[in-house]
């Protein structure tokens, strides 16, 4: 839809952060010399040696990476494939976000910024941020949606403790893109000395792509511990899907390995031909929505419409411009799962391998379950299918004990 | 020249700065914002900028919001906001439309030129679309001669803003402090300042916007500016009343005071 997405290289993104028609910077012009710095910052470093070899010791003596590849075998049976899961969930802070969070603030301390501000659905996000704030001695203010303070108050509870500032949005729907809102806002007015922590690879240019290189790892990791471990590359890749940064984290080392299937998983909440759901690419449309042109959940108007989802973390209109780019592309395949679907994948990984997962990550074993069968015909053998188990359970007891019923009764 | 550009002209000549009333389309009705804009032009008020209502206003303050969301919830529809130029239009008052990009976008950027510059809209005015990104408004801003005002801000490089203003036509937008939209107690130190820097790279009239509500602060800005911009302290007028009528006599009364401002600039 842009005319500005030229792109000789044929690299994405392009400079200016367009991955094809998508992507790029939709933003007050306030914000344009932040991101400018930013770009710069995270450009240096890449290629810094000392700020990579402090991310990785962060990552490793910290974090607790590199997370592990475990053959689950039991859901395996199930699912009628060799399902290796990769361990995201045993991060320090239970998730993958871990990762972009420590890349983000070793970049703040470098651009001599002491304040952070983020937004997040599920909380993960802003507990990942509060535990660097707490490290790096960084203020911290979080923003979140009123709707989700509710539904994760254990998560809200775990970022005061460690001395952030929640602060519960009621604009909108009260959720995750109202939540981005505010921190714009906030970033808009105090970006002279804060560092807008975005959480997922999205947002404005250069966020999707740092956002990415931060959390690649998944993906680097995961790609070799699967040679070592089967001695050949898995016949497909599978993750959930909201924003997108944990799919694209465990995606990109595959990309240029065209024998590996690549799926993303959206939250199609109650369906997606219900209307309610969060299945941007699958049921939206090309639009611009929080700095990028993406596929975001609209009326004809271009009016966002409120997502839902059974799942804080992927309840959310747009999705990450890279993803938009990967489904144009026929790179990745993107199918919806319903609270439902996930829900049970969520049940069964808990049954057959005493791990509670996030209900995110449910999305990625419910979409692995429908697609096993397809996969195991066409290829006349058991697929191997990488899942990234991007977080774990603990959060959601609360969601799934009442979905479940069995939270005993007063 | 545009018809902001005359206005703009004959301010200068007359030695005071332009006022520009914002509102958002549709609040609180399509046919209530009507009513209230021509009670501003009658007031005082020498250009009106019609805000499309968006359900995501990432550089608004809580007025704006408010005031957007209760367009939204009565319905209104992009289709309305042309309706509602053409109306405003007809006082004679030149009506640029404030727009985020997505709304625009889904419309179709050449459809709405064509059907703004029908209605007799001036322009746009777009707080998330940096020239960088918009080339197909450039382009169907040329082809139905309409102005285009992008934002510079305190943050802008020099580079920037000489870059920014090169896209302009009609006038500039200088966005006073960083932050939202909304009235503030005191009007700001880095305004003057940003303005001189357009000042050095275009002979466009410039505008400062946000943060003005009294008519002394607009004549602090109109000592400075060719425009100032009011858009929450107008609205706060509707907002804040007991019922419509007198939303619009407080309206007239706040727009009066704000033109006796900027007709009595602070040199």
């Amino acid at each position: 839809m842009s005319t500005d997405t030229s792109n000789p290289s044929g690299e994405v993104p392009d400079a200016a952060g367009h991955f094809g028609r998508f992507g790029g910077r939709f933003v007050p012009e306030a914000l344009v010399a932040a991101l400018d710095e930013l770009d710069a910052a995270y450009r240096k470093a890449m290629t810094d040696e000392d700020f990579l070899g402090e991310f990785d010791a962060l990552l490793r003596d910290y974090a607790g990476g590199p997370s592990l590849l475990y053959p689950a075998r039991r859901f395996s049976a199930e699912a009628g494939a060799r399902i290796l899961l990769k361990r995201e969930d045993l991060n320090h802070t239970g998730a993958h976000k871990v990762r972009n969070v420590l890349g983000q603030a070793l970049l703040t301390k470098r651009m001599g910024k002491k304040r952070v501000i983020a937004e997040t659905g599920a909380g993960q996000h802003g507990v990942a941020t509060a535990t660097a704030a707490a490290l790096f001695d960084f203020e911290c203010v979080v923003y979140m949606g009123e709707v989700d303070t509710r539904r994760q108050a254990l998560n809200v509870a775990r970022m005061r403790m460690l001395g952030a500032t929640v602060i519960p949005v009621t604009t909108g729907s009260r959720t995750l893109k109202d939540a981005m809102n505010e921190a714009m806002r906030d970033w808009v007015a105090n970006v002279d000395d804060t560092h807008y922590l975005i959480g997922t690879a999205a947002g404005p240019h250069p966020f999707p792509e740092m956002v990415r290189d931060f959390v690649r790892g998944i993906g680097v990791e995961a790609r070799q511990q699967c040679l070592d471990l089967t001695g050949a590359l898995p016949d497909a890749v599978a993750a959930c899907v909201g924003g997108g940064s944990n799919a694209l984290g465990i995606f990109h080392a595959f990309v240029p390995d065209a024998g590996v299937r690549l799926y993303g998983f959206e939250a199609g909440g109650e369906g997606v031909e219900s209307g309610r759901h969060a299945a941007s690419i699958t049921g939206g449309s090309s639009g611009v929505l929080h700095g990028t042109r993406t596929y975001v959940l609209q009326n004809s108007d271009g009016q966002t419409i409120e997502s839902h989802s059974i799942s804080a973390g992927l309840d959310y209109p747009g999705v990450g411009p890279e993803h938009a780019w990967l489904h144009d592309s026929g790179r990745a395949t993107y199918l919806p799962v319903t609270d439902a679907e996930a829900m049970a994948a969520f049940e069964l990984l808990c049954r057959t391998e005493g791990i509670i997962p996030a209900i995110e990550s449910s999305h990625a074993l419910a979409g692995v379950l429908k697609v096993a069968p397809r996969l195991a015909a066409e290829l006349g053998r058991e697929p191997v299918i990488v899942v990234n188990l991007s977080g774990r359970g603990d959060k959601d007891v609360h969601t799934a004990g009442e979905y479940f019923g069995i939270l005993d009764k007063e | 020249m545009s018809r902001i550009g005359v206005a703009f002209d004959k301010a200068r000549a007359d030695g005071r700065a332009l006022l520009v009333g914002c509102m958002p389309a549709g609040f609180p009705t399509v046919e209530g914002s009507i009513a209230a804009m021509t009670a501003m032009v009658e007031s005082g008020v020498d250009v009106i900028e019609v805000e499309i209502p968006y359900s995501d206003p990432v550089m608004d303050g809580p007025v704006i919001q408010r005031a957007s969301d209760i367009a939204l919830a009565g319905g209104v529809r992009t289709a309305d906001t042309l309706r509602i130029v053409e109306a405003v239009a007809a006082t004679g008052a030149p009506v640029v439309i404030m727009t985020y990009w997505n709304p625009i976008e889904q419309y179709g950027v050449d459809a709405f030129a064509r059907d703004l510059a029908a209605a007799g809209g001036t322009g746009l005015i777009t707080p998330d679309l940096i020239p960088e990104e918009a080339g197909e408004w450039l382009a169907a801003s040329d082809a139905y001669g309409l102005d285009r005002t992008f934002l510079v801000s305190p943050s802008s490089t020099d580079a920037r803003v000489r870059m920014t203003a090169a896209h302009c036509r009609g006038f500039v937008y200088a966005t006073a402090i960083m932050g939202v939209t909304g009235a503030r107690a005191q009007t700001s130190q880095a305004a003057p300042v940003l303005v001189s820097r357009v000042r050095e790279v275009t002979d466009l009239p410039v505008g400062v916007g946000l943060g003005v509500g009294t008519g002394v602060q607009a004549a602090a800005v109109a000592g400075y500016a060719d425009g100032v911009i009011v858009g929450s302290a107008l609205i706060r007028c509707l907002l804040d009343a007991s019922d419509s009528a007198a939303g619009l006599t407080s309206l007239r009364t706040l727009s009066a005071e704000l033109a006796e401002g900027v007709r009595n600039p602070a040199r």
